[in-house]
């Protein structure tokens, strides 16, 4: 079914080698200490070859082994910042949804308070506040992030908590916390998963852009943001240094929204059943 | 309506205290204390003590906040740490460029986004069609600074067709001088009919703007087509087939008249999300404006001017989301206003 959709499938494939490039870095990587951050002096700012695919940067490090390894870093903390995101968000909606009154009020003003700034933005004051590091981007990051799921999460349990099997589960005496996690908590997470699969991408492309303002991974790690940042100084002679960091943010991201573009209309019944009528 | 407006303004009052008290907290936990970071590493002891207690950084925290939204509403956003000038002297000589920027963005997005919708939803899983989604998802995946880089080496170095950034050539702009009237320099030019000027100010606006455009254009496209696909299916578009109306005048005039809401607040919102992107833009293309202000003072830690810009840029991210809910309610009856 999501398959049918040809743009989906590249997106999927495109997903698929970044897993693949990101968790065996160190053996794909054809200079892996480089990689890591070892500058190689002899050969500053050579063109791409066949000795360096994609060229090195202005400390002689290989190009391509950096965009690898900036896939692990990438990868891991767009996955952190979706774990923790989700794991402030959800309780909270839970709790919003299934207790209602004031608690739901005072977590719902609240989310959408923040909700009403520009999420970058705040981001950036944060980190200025902060000072620069990965750990305070990340935490930045996920600041003006849950209330997203809250909001979500919110309205699936709404949705829910009137069915009969919760209706059944509470007559038998099962306990208030017991209900909302073992009962109704499963039957919400796949909205959610669809969510944090959307989010992957935009998570990426705005920690890419905290990098290329230095608010984000601090060298010497790999960081594709940083990568284009760096190559900005020599752009106009060595362009292979930028071009390359930053395709490898554009191809992750769109593949992420190819992807989420999919499941989204695989999910939405009223464009499924357009889907089945032609 | 009315009542709508007015819980609407309420809850945005509420906002913005939310939006002081986050400025504020973060401006007091900037690493060091501010007194010595308004005075720099030299200062003496006696003098931080002194500007501590002008500063009123010796009271307790909420007489502090009290100070510091009695200085807010007064329109007093602090002082640089570096040039020792007021914030908001500096957010008002960098405004206009901004401004001009993002609405010759917003206008480029609508007038190539709603037209790729329209087509897209008419071509609906056609090879069109696929292609124009592939466009705007990829519109709406581009990292802003590099397609800004790339842009600079193709249409800079390699075709010489635009220039490399800035506002106006520094020859031109010696030769024929823009007198400030709007502080849009388009606008301005046009009205003293300073015709260099007006040339080298369009071309040095083109880069900027299809690079801040592209974000808004996909968001734009894929509302539209979305939205025109629900229109094209309502009986009356059936009906006007039925008899006999062209199918151009079905796709403009009827369908799309009906499918505008959606598309309006996409812009809207993207307008909004412009304020972020021009950061990245501005600083790319040595744009001088409000971006570009807030990206320096990023590389100096230069904190109130941070703050002050944040404070603001918010603000007009509120306000701008406010209106676009308020006509949205007063063009489409079928809203609810509970």
């Amino acid at each position: 079914m999501i398959l049918k959709n040809p743009l989906t499938t590249f997106g999927l494939v495109i997903i698929f080698i970044l897993m693949i490039t990101a968790f065996f870095a160190p053996m794909l990587a054809p200079y892996p200490d480089q990689g890591r951050g070892l500058s190689n002096l002899k050969e500053r700012l050579a063109a791409p070859s066949t000795r360096h695919l994609f060229g090195t940067d202005y400390l002689g490090r290989d190009i391509l082994s950096r965009v690898i390894f900036g896939a692990r870093v990438s990868l891991r903390a767009a996955i952190v910042v979706v774990f923790i995101v989700m794991s402030i968000g959800v309780p909270l909606g839970l709790i919003a949804g299934y207790f209602g009154g004031k608690i739901d009020e005072i977590i719902m003003r609240f989310a959408d308070m923040i909700l009403a700034f520009p999420s970058l933005l705040l981001a950036v004051a944060i980190i200025a506040s902060l000072g620069p590091s990965l750990l305070n981007a990340l935490i930045a990051l996920c600041i003006p992030w849950w209330p997203w799921y809250t909001r979500l999460m919110r309205s699936q349990v709404i949705s829910i908590k009137e069915m009969q099997f919760v209706e059944s589960a509470r007559a038998i005496g099962v306990s208030r916390w017991r209900i909302m996690f073992r009962h109704i908590l499963p039957n919400c997470i796949s909205p959610i998963i669809v969510q944090a699969t959307l989010d992957m991408g935009f998570i990426i492309l705005a920690l890419a852009g905290l990098g290329f303002l230095g608010l984000g991974t601090q060298p010497p790690t790999a960081d594709w943001g940083v990568m284009v940042s760096d190559g900005r100084e020599f752009f106009m002679k060595q362009w292979w240094i930028s071009t390359f960091s930053g395709a490898a943010i554009f191809s992750t991201v769109l593949a992420f929204n190819l992807v989420g573009d999919g499941i989204r209309e695989a999910l939405d019944p009223k464009i499924r059943w357009r889907f089945q009528k032609t | 309506m009315l009542r709508y407006i007015i819980r609407r303004m309420l809850w945005l009052m509420f906002v913005l205290l939310g939006l002081c008290a986050i400025t504020f907290i973060l401006s007091r936990v900037v690493p060091g204390d501010p007194a010595t970071a308004y005075l720099g590493p030299r200062a003496k002891a006696e003098q931080v003590e002194m500007v501590r207690i002008q500063l009123g950084l010796d009271k307790p925290l909420y007489t502090q906040f009290f100070y510091y939204l009695r200085d807010l509403s007064r329109g007093n956003l602090g002082e640089s740490l570096r040039t020792h000038r007021p914030v908001m002297v500096g957010i008002i000589d960098h405004l206009p460029a901004s401004l001009e920027l993002m609405f010759s963005a917003i206008f480029v997005a609508l007038l190539v986004g709603i037209p790729l919708g329209v087509i897209s939803a008419k071509k609906e899983n056609t090879l069109v069609d696929h292609l124009i989604r592939l466009f705007s998802v990829a519109d709406v995946s581009l990292p802003s600074f590099w397609l800004a880089m790339i842009f600079q080496i193709v249409f800079f170095r390699w075709l010489g067709l635009f220039p490399i950034g800035g506002r106006i050539d520094t020859v031109v702009g010696l030769i024929s001088p823009i007198e400030k009237i709007t502080g849009f320099y388009v606008l301005d030019a046009l009205i003293t009919g300073n015709w260099p000027a007006f040339t080298s100010v369009l071309s040095h606006l083109v880069l900027p703007t299809i690079t801040l455009a592209c974000f808004s254009m996909g968001l734009i496209a894929r509302m539209t087509r979305s939205t025109m696909l629900e229109v094209l299916r309502e009986d009356y578009i059936t009906t006007a087939r039925a008899v006999g109306v062209s199918e151009k005048e079905i796709l403009f005039l009827q369908a799309l008249k009906n499918a505008m809401g959606p598309t309006i607040t996409t812009a809207g919102l993207s307008f909004a999300f412009m304020l972020t992107a021009t950061l990245y833009i501005e600083l790319i293309f040595f744009w001088p404006g409000i971006g570009s202000y807030i990206t320096k003072a990023i590389f100096l830690n230069d904190y109130p001017v941070i703050m002050g810009v944040t404070m603001l840029m918010a603000l007009f991210y509120v306000v701008v989301n406010l209106i676009v809910d308020i006509l949205i309610a007063v063009f489409d009856p079928r809203i609810r206003l509970g």
